[in-house]
């Protein structure tokens, strides 16, 4: 192992669902602490914490260092929309590949069991009614709604749609076989918030949030953390047997936002951005799409799954349509995708979300994800989407010996 | 005739009711939001271009849960208009999958969106079928 290349030592996630006897900080020392313990390390070892938290009022790293272990070292808190566990995770992976650590450690963590309806609304009108022009639209009042729509659901929903629309195909009834595939991979994990498989007709028949994304399509807000121990290839060289033989290799950490193209100021264009984070992943790590046992991807609706089979380059430039229709990216497929449930099914307790889909591809490539396992997993890639927008994306490699 | 007010500043209200962008003179990326410079080249001059009413809807969604006060369901839709994309609702067309399509061809309409304590009404726009 090359002295700088970077390992995650440790990792761990909570159970993703309703945690109504836990705040914020229980579930973050509940994830941290699973990480060090997995990595047979301490608070004493870490020398840089990232936490990321969108939702708790702020200052999460330093709440959790209080409950955890307070010896001084750097702490950054992060927040970048839905990327942002996998902004902490990168964060410690800067600060040990820039040399100033060799052990980092990084959080995520939220409590969204609840929250209804994310990215809709706007200012309430006052009660002395004057149009009055405010903002960057001069607007007279809240444009959500009136002028299109700034909800997730609606939003992504038109980003398959335009997909769609491109390329042909997709329908309302194929993305929500996508919605099945993830429902009935979450039967094997037990740490989804939602476990339940489905039927295509209950999943077109529940109640419709935007079309063509009825609410199993849509991501379950719910409750969760994750955290993961990172380390140089320097210090796991003077670790033990066990822990170099446990460690996974971190062989691209990529973080990207949207280039200006036309209409990415009008329709978030959640493409170019994972196009190019993939590009320079598989740059970065020398592995191909091809090479890739097992993908989690920002499932945040049935319909941006769809887009992202292609921007991740797991099929030909406009053939997300044939991979699903050929099986693919269930988990018995050529290129599994979301065995895990993904967002639809295990959850999307936002900031969590960026480090438990490298949680899922550990377990597969450590040979530890049990009756899930996707058998002799050697590279896995994780993927995530913020909108406004950022994207994260990883590729990890199984210890060589 | 009681004074009127667009509904967001780059509705333009006369005979013939249009959208006006901000347009880089730099390297013509356009903008509908007020400006710090151009997000593409980094420019900082601007030159207002009225915006073709007529388009082709390049997506859709049918939103039926939406924040207080919305009424819904309602069409939200992404409007290429002569090669401007355009943020708008479609109105006048049964919010369904059988009367909203990919590729329809649409055209601005305004729309009162009531009057305030001075008697100013709002108007709105949205894009409702050619045809």
């Amino acid at each position: 192992m090359a002295v700088d290349d970077i390992w995650i030592l440790g990792i761990h996630m909570t159970k993703f669902g309703k945690h109504p006897d836990k705040d914020v900080v229980d579930l973050a020392a509940e994830a941290a602490m699973g990480a060090l313990r997995d990595g047979g390390v301490t608070m004493a070892d870490v020398e840089v914490l990232a936490a990321g938290n969108l939702l708790g009022g702020g200052g999460v790293g330093q709440q959790l260092q209080k409950q955890i272990g307070q010896t001084g070292i750097p702490v950054y808190n992060v927040a970048n929309a839905c990327a942002t566990g996998a902004t902490a995770l990168r964060t410690a992976i800067m600060s040990v590949k820039a040399g100033e650590s060799q052990v980092g450690l990084a959080v995520g963590v939220e409590k969204l069991a609840g929250a209804g309806l994310l990215g809709g609304g706007g200012k309430a009108k006052s009660d002395g009614h004057t149009w009055e022009p405010r903002g960057r639209y001069g607007a007279v009042g809240p444009v959500d709604g009136r002028i299109g729509t700034e909800t997730m659901p609606g939003t992504f929903a038109q980003v398959g749609m335009e997909y769609g629309h491109k390329y042909g195909g997709a329908s309302f009834e194929l993305f929500a076989r996508i919605s099945e595939k993830n429902h009935a991979h979450s039967t094997l994990n037990p740490l989804a918030a939602y476990t339940k498989k489905m039927s295509l007709d209950e999943i077109m028949n529940d109640v419709m949030i935007a079309y063509p994304n009825t609410r199993p399509m849509c991501s379950a807000n719910c409750d969760g953390a994750a955290a993961a121990v990172v380390v140089s290839g320097e210090k796991l060289a003077t670790l033990s047997a066990e822990q170099r033989a446990r460690a996974v290799k971190v062989s691209a950490s990529v973080l990207t936002t949207d280039p200006w193209q036309e209409a990415c100021q009008v329709l978030p264009d959640v493409n170019t951005l994972t196009r190019a984070a993939a590009d320079q992943a598989y740059e970065q790590s020398g592995v191909g799409p091809e090479d890739l046992d097992l993908v989690e991807l920002h499932d945040c609706f049935a319909t941006a799954e769809l887009v992202h089979y292609d921007n991740l380059m797991l099929c030909p430039e406009g053939g997300a349509v044939d991979f699903f229709e050929s099986g693919a990216p269930w988990r018995d497929g050529a290129k599994p995708v979301n065995v895990s449930g993904g967002l639809q099914s295990k959850g999307h307790p936002i900031s969590a979300t960026g480090i438990a889909n490298i949680w899922e591809v550990c377990h597969h490539l450590r040979g530890e994800a049990g009756d899930r396992q996707i058998e002799g997993a050697k590279v896995g890639l994780a993927h995530v989407i913020g909108l406004g927008s950022a994207c994260g994306v990883h590729i990890l490699e199984k210890a060589a010996a | 005739m009681a004074a009127q007010i667009p509904f967001v500043d780059y509705l333009v209200l006369d005979d013939e009711p249009h959208l006006v962008a901000r347009e880089c003179t730099s390297c013509g990326a356009r903008f509908f939001d007020r400006r710090n410079a151009c997000a593409s080249c980094f420019g900082t001059e601007f030159t207002p271009v009225p915006i073709p009413t007529e388009g082709e809807v390049r997506a859709f969604t049918i939103v039926s849960m939406a924040a207080p006060g919305i009424p819904v369901p309602f069409v939200a839709a992404v409007v290429d208009c002569g090669g401007t994309s355009v943020r708008a609702n479609l109105i006048d067309v049964p919010p369904d999958p059988e009367h909203v399509t990919l590729g329809m061809k649409v055209r601005l309409a305004t729309y009162s969106m009531g009057t305030d304590d001075n008697g100013t009404e709002a108007v709105g726009f949205g894009f409702r079928p050619q045809n």
